[in-house]
């Protein structure tokens, strides 16, 4: 053997090393890939790419098993004619074909009735690109999976302080002394958040994660509180009730930055009831606040204008304007909003005993009280008051699905965002940064489509078909205030569902309601397994025909780079490339991922050529828009305006001229210029020289306090990142939730809920948060079903199932529940014991595993590890399908509304959020047999024309020709 | 003074491991095409898949509910400065480098007879299922003298990885290294040091950090809800004693 000290490995065969991003999660960190004559040796982190300095996960590190697949697609597919829809009989056909018969088909459609083709996409991180095709194309009906997804979190948190958690903001770990992570499953951010948590540990600063299960950032934690689930809104409201009632909040933050000082009209018959008093004339304020409302002043015992230089406002008490108008401050009615929310009442919801959480509660109030952190960066706010210094208060929170994947998950953010607000947190060093491009205005300017005028033959749609309500009259309904949209999105079922609500899409379409459609176009989700609440009801759907033999749903097409479950359910198969074949863009329209100190924006090229005959579906979407004569894509004439996807992103401009395009990095024609310029045609180039990413560092004095930050503002309106450099202020009280209460009591003229909706509006539509139980337990006897049931991400496996990767699988390979021994040993079960699982939906036969890490009235599992037998390259016997479950067949999209034997979604009724937390279960021993396997289980498909065989005894991988 | 050896060695932190197996793939991206690849995977895509890993996760549970820890415990060979799998071994396959104690395979005479799994009290050897021979961590040593590639990144692959920086790698004989200083300073220890395999990685322990309020921080001087409770002053035309008696 030669000493293997010896020799450098880059001699080992013919070395190139190329940078790009990842894509086996979301995360999209900087990679580096070393290729050996062709073939992929490593793949490491990008020790100079901001995002993740050089770090990488499990699933990062397994791309090369991902390329080496044998469960990818390798060429278009049809069904075969003759064959049923589901029985998984293909044959291959070739892109010309293909592109015919789409041609053919969403040409007819376009010419007809443009939202007859319903087109969603899953985690895609494309909808810059796919949201244009379908508006190009005319139909309002698109959507990425965020209504699936997390949702009310980035609406919770847009509606209350302008941004979110995730790619639009994060805590500040860096200077942050006290963390609080609640309902975070392992997910969103990835690597950032494990680099964080990290650094914070080691600077001595104290972690405390409140969840119902303690695994990954959890473990790590000072202290593991564990909540039952769809409580942390009350816990929530219980914490800011006892930093009320202590004084532990920061008044000057809540009176300058927020609306909480702000004076709220009291007269239930006044038509602006509830509303802020606004002086002077009423202006159309398109989507910033005008500054017009009033204080009332302390020492002269007035209403004054707000924000007025040198006034202190009350923030508690009852006035009379001078015109008679009873008013509160908005912080008055938060205070009497939680004065029943006491750490006792919280306590009984929880699970967490009182003292417990009335120590939360201190901790952070004192943390952020006695351990500001001030920087000597002077700015000036929006008000022209110049400071010194930026103050911030040590105390960050982290949040995502735990709290949005549940029916009353909108409030539980909001409440989560005002607490973050009391605290004096936003944007200050040490509590919750944006990322640009946020923060917007609340809500943000884009706006949906108005009514169905929108949508017409042969034309674009008029809008964009997402966007953020303002108030009633953005809804996208029609004249009788019935949905526009296919699943109901902006109608007053879920008003502010913001991401769409592909959860429906299914079941509306099946049932025609509100409308039949032809096409159902469905890339990257898997809407007949995971991406699904109910995928036996949705497979079935899928395969159901009317009486004369037609398939409800007439038309199904299917993107994906490997054979999904959804990929049997299609009559054509589009296969796409892997990350690693492609040009991709982290756009600034899109998700970019900027970091807190300024924007970036980051770029995908290809590595390796694409497998066979697949292709980007980028490209796919071009040439299929300039082959419908999409004007977005074509010249004036009908050519292809675009020779590909690269040059589309070099020379597209969101309007003639505008300067603005997909990235925002080395604009003009030598790359001077940031955000706004020509097209560069070296842009590419650029971005590759520089590890594929590009970030614009603001000054110091632009990165903190953004929401009024008046040099902040002024830059991003002048860089077209916003139209107006007016203050965003937080809505402590949302103005915005308001005025839907008040349409739907009749007392605001402008569009009417149908008067069935009226009460559920009134009640759900309240200006201040408030905790209700999930949907799903008033309509079930949760002495039945008495456990929460959950699902956690597995940080090896997170988002990166999509290939059933051969390393990753062995980490992984099936999933069990996780029940703690309490509950086994009273229903019956020991560890490893076989037992059902049973929801009013229907029932999942699965392992038990004993758990101490898992609160006794919660049981949970792996999410994205179990699949249906014969998907995903994997053999029909993988214990993937035969032990793993999906416990999302227990799971209803539907719940009875109570009127007239009608269903609603179950969903958030704001945000349309799917509510796939709230399930609840009982559990109980499965009869003893000889050899188990889960259940339910499905007849695999078999294998696809141009897949690779299956049986494979031996991957011994090594890159390179010598072997 | 006599140097001592070098003997390099990871020092991994229990206290930021969040378990996410990063270094577990990386480690195998690295080596499956490295010198000691490839690492051979038994049923890839079929029931019971088996594969050659030198770096493994174990996740854990210690105490009983509510007062529960998740530990996530990474385990690969711990390079002992004693190792019995070498002293067992018979063809002599097994052997420990003098420049830097990281303890090898030398697979051509390797018989894949098991004598050295056998010994390893710590169960870190791993028999490729298909070659027949014992294959273990290397502490990348293909990687970490590799003059092609630049200084900073001249470590085992799993420690560039580790997005936690949980792994720490250097000589534990050089009291100067950041290795030693972190055994020295954050309580580093070796497992089961009563085998006398004198392990040279070693683990940090879990500590905690707590916050303590104290009941006068509770109650403070500039409470803000003093301001609010500045009584408001009853407005002047409201009545008073003046509009009723004159004494």
């Amino acid at each position: 053997m030669i000493d293997p000290a010896s020799q450098s490995d880059s001699d080992q065969g013919r070395t190139e090393e190329k940078s790009t991003t990842c894509y086996m999660c979301a995360c999209r960190c900087g990679i580096r890939v070393t290729l050996r004559d062709g073939e992929i040796r490593h793949i490491q982190g990008n020790p100079d790419h901001p995002l993740n300095g050089g770090v990488i996960c499990a699933k990062g590190a397994s791309g090369i098993m991902k390329q080496y697949s044998p469960g990818r697609l390798t060429q278009p597919l049809r069904r075969k004619p003759g064959s049923e829809r589901g029985a998984g009989e293909f044959e291959a056909i070739s892109w010309e074909e293909t592109f015919d018969i789409l041609t053919d088909r969403l040409g007819r459609i376009r010419a007809d009735d443009p939202k007859k083709l319903a087109f969603y996409t899953g985690r895609d991180q494309m909808q810059a690109l796919t949201g244009l095709f379908a508006r190009q194309f005319g139909t309002p009906n698109y959507a990425a999976h965020g209504g699936f997804c997390s949702v009310n979190m980035a609406a919770g948190m847009i509606y209350t302080i302008g941004g979110s958690f995730w790619e639009f903001g994060g805590p500040d770990l860096e200077r942050a002394q006290l963390f609080i992570m609640i309902g975070t499953a392992e997910d969103h951010h990835s690597n950032p958040m494990k680099r964080a948590i990290s650094q914070f540990k080691r600077n001595g600063g104290r972690f405390i994660s409140i969840n119902p299960v303690r695994t990954g950032y959890s473990a790590v934690a000072d202290e593991w509180v564990p909540i039952r689930p769809g409580t942390d809104g009350a816990l929530i409201l219980a914490l800011i009730h006892e930093i009320i009632r202590m004084g532990h909040f920061d008044r000057d933050f809540v009176v300058q930055y927020s609306n909480g000082a702000e004076l709220v009209i009291q007269d239930p018959d006044h038509p602006k009831d509830g509303l802020f008093f606004r002086e002077g004339e009423e202006i159309d304020p398109d989507c910033f606040e005008p500054q017009n409302k009033l204080w009332w002043d302390l020492e002269t015992d007035k209403a004054v204008p707000s924000h007025q230089k040198g006034v202190v406002p009350r923030l508690l008490g009852s006035y009379t304007l001078e015109d008679g108008t009873p008013v509160k401050p908005a912080f008055q009615l938060l205070k009497e909003r939680v004065e029943k929310y006491t750490p006792e009442w919280a306590s009984g919801l929880t699970g967490i005993p009182v003292e417990q959480i009335r120590r939360l509660a201190h901790e952070m109030g004192v943390t952020a009280r006695d351990h500001k952190i001030e920087l000597p960066i002077p700015w000036t706010d929006a008000w022209d008051q110049e400071h010194e210094t930026v103050v911030g208060s040590p105390v960050a929170f982290h949040a995502m699905r735990g709290l949005a994947a549940h029916s009353n998950g909108f409030h539980a953010i909001r409440s989560l965002s005002i607490l973050m607000t009391l605290l004096g947190t936003i944007d200050t060093p040490g509590g919750f940064r944006h990322r640009a491009p946020f923060p917007r205005p609340i809500p943000p300017c884009a706006k949906p489509p108005k009514g169905p005028e929108a949508v017409q033959p042969n034309t674009p749609l008029a809008g964009i078909p997402l966007g953020w309500p303002a108030d009633p009259d953005d809804l996208f309904v029609d004249e009788a205030g019935n949905p526009v949209r296919l699943d109901k999105a902006f109608s007053w079922e879920y008003p502010l569902s913001v991401h769409g609500m592909m959860h429906n899409a299914i079941t509306n379409a099946w049932r025609g309601d509100p409308y039949p459609i032809d096409t159902l176009f469905i890339f990257m989700a898997n809407l007949a397994w995971n991406s699904s609440m109910n995928p036996s009801e949705s497979r079935r759907m899928l395969q159901d025909k009317e009486e004369n033999g037609d398939y409800k749903i007439p038309f199904v097409v299917v993107c994906d780079a490997f054979q999904s479950e959804m990929v049997q359910f299609a009559d054509l198969v589009l296969p796409d490339t892997t990350y690693l074949e492609r040009h991709d863009v982290m756009s600034m329209l899109d998700r970019p991922i900027s970091e807190f100190d300024g924007p970036v924006d980051s770029v995908r090229v290809p590595i390796l050529p694409p497998h066979a005959q697949c292709r980007p579906f980028q490209e796919v979407l071009l040439e299929l828009g300039a082959r419908l004569k999409l004007p977005a894509f074509c010249n004036e004439n009908g050519e292809a305006k675009y020779r590909d996807y690269p040059d589309f992103i070099i020379n597209y401009e969101t309007e003639p001229g505008s300067g603005i395009g997909f990235l925002a990095g080395w604009r003009g024609k030598s790359g001077e210029s940031f955000m706004r310029g020509e097209p560069n045609p070296r842009q590419w180039d650029m971005y590759t020289k520089n590890n594929c990413f590009y970030h614009h560092e603001l000054p110091r004095s632009f990165q903190y306090m953004r929401n009024w930050n008046k040099g902040y503002l002024t830059w991003a309106q002048n860089r077209r990142l916003i139209r107006y450099a007016e203050p965003i202020l937080i809505h402590i009280y949302s103005e915005v939730l308001q005025k839907f209460r008040l349409s739907a009591q009749g007392k605001r003229v402008g569009k009417q809920p149908p008067d069935h909706l009226r009460q559920s509006i009134i009640d759900s539509f309240d200006p201040l948060p408030f905790h209700q139980e999930p949907l799903e337990d008033q309509y079930i006897d949760s002495r039945k079903y008495p456990l929460n049931a959950i699902t956690q991400r597995p940080m090896a496996m997170y988002h990166s199932w999509d290939s059933q990767n051969a390393w990753l699988r062995q980490i992984h390979t099936y999933n069990v529940l996780f029940v703690n021994p309490i509950l086994g040993n009273a229903q019956g079960f020991g560890d490893n014991d076989w037992i059902w699982v049973e929801s009013p939906a229907g029932k999942v036969r699965c392992i038990a595993r004993f758990s101490e890490a898992v609160e006794p009235g919660t049981v949970w599992t792996w999410n994205s590890i179990g699949k249906a037998s014969g998907t995903w390259g994997l053999d029909k016997k993988a214990e993937e399908s035969k032990l793993g479950f999906l416990l999302n067949h227990l799971i209803s999209e539907q719940l009875p509304d109570g009127n007239q034997g009608k269903t609603r979604s179950n969903s958030d009724p704001i945000t349309g959020q799917a509510a796939w937390f709230d399930l609840r279960v009982r559990v109980y021993p499965a009869e003893p047999a000889s050899k188990q396997t889960s259940l339910p289980q499905f007849v695999p498909p078999g294998i696809l024309p141009g897949m690779k065989k299956m049986r494979q005894k031996w991957l011994a991988y090594r890159a390179g020709k010598k072997q | 003074m006599k140097q001592e050896k070098i003997q390099l060695a990871l020092v991994i932190d229990l206290n930021v491991c969040v378990g996410c197996h990063g270094c577990v793939t990386s480690c195998k991206s690295w080596n499956s095409s490295g010198s000691g690849g490839p690492m051979t995977d038994m049923n890839p895509y079929g029931s019971e898949p088996a594969g050659t890993f030198f770096n493994r996760v174990q996740t854990f549970e210690a105490g009983a509910f509510p007062h529960t820890e998740t530990i996530h415990f990474p385990k690969s060979c711990l390079h002992c400065e004693e190792p019995p799998c070498v002293a067992c071994c018979p063809t002599g396959a097994s052997y420990k480098r003098d420049e830097d104690g990281i303890v090898l395979v030398n697979t051509d005479i390797c018989i894949g007879c098991k004598y050295c799994a056998w010994n390893c009290p710590y169960g870190m050897r791993e028999l490729d299922a298909k070659e027949r021979v014992m294959k273990k961590c290397t502490l990348c040593v293909d990687r970490i003298y590799d003059q092609n590639l630049p200084e900073s990144e001249r470590k085992p692959a799993c420690v560039l990885a580790c997005p936690t920086q949980a792994r720490l790698f250097g000589d534990i004989n050089d009291p100067n290294s950041e290795a030693s200083r972190a055994i020295r300073e954050s309580g580093g220890y070796a497992l089961m040091p009563e085998w006398g395999t004198k392990p040279a990685n070693h683990y940090l322990p879990r500590h905690k950090n707590l916050f303590r309020v104290r009941q006068d921080e509770l109650v403070r001087a500039d409470n803000p809800l003093r301001i609010e409770g500045a009584p408001t002053p009853p407005a002047q035309d409201s009545p008073s004693l003046d509009d009723s008696t004159s004494w």
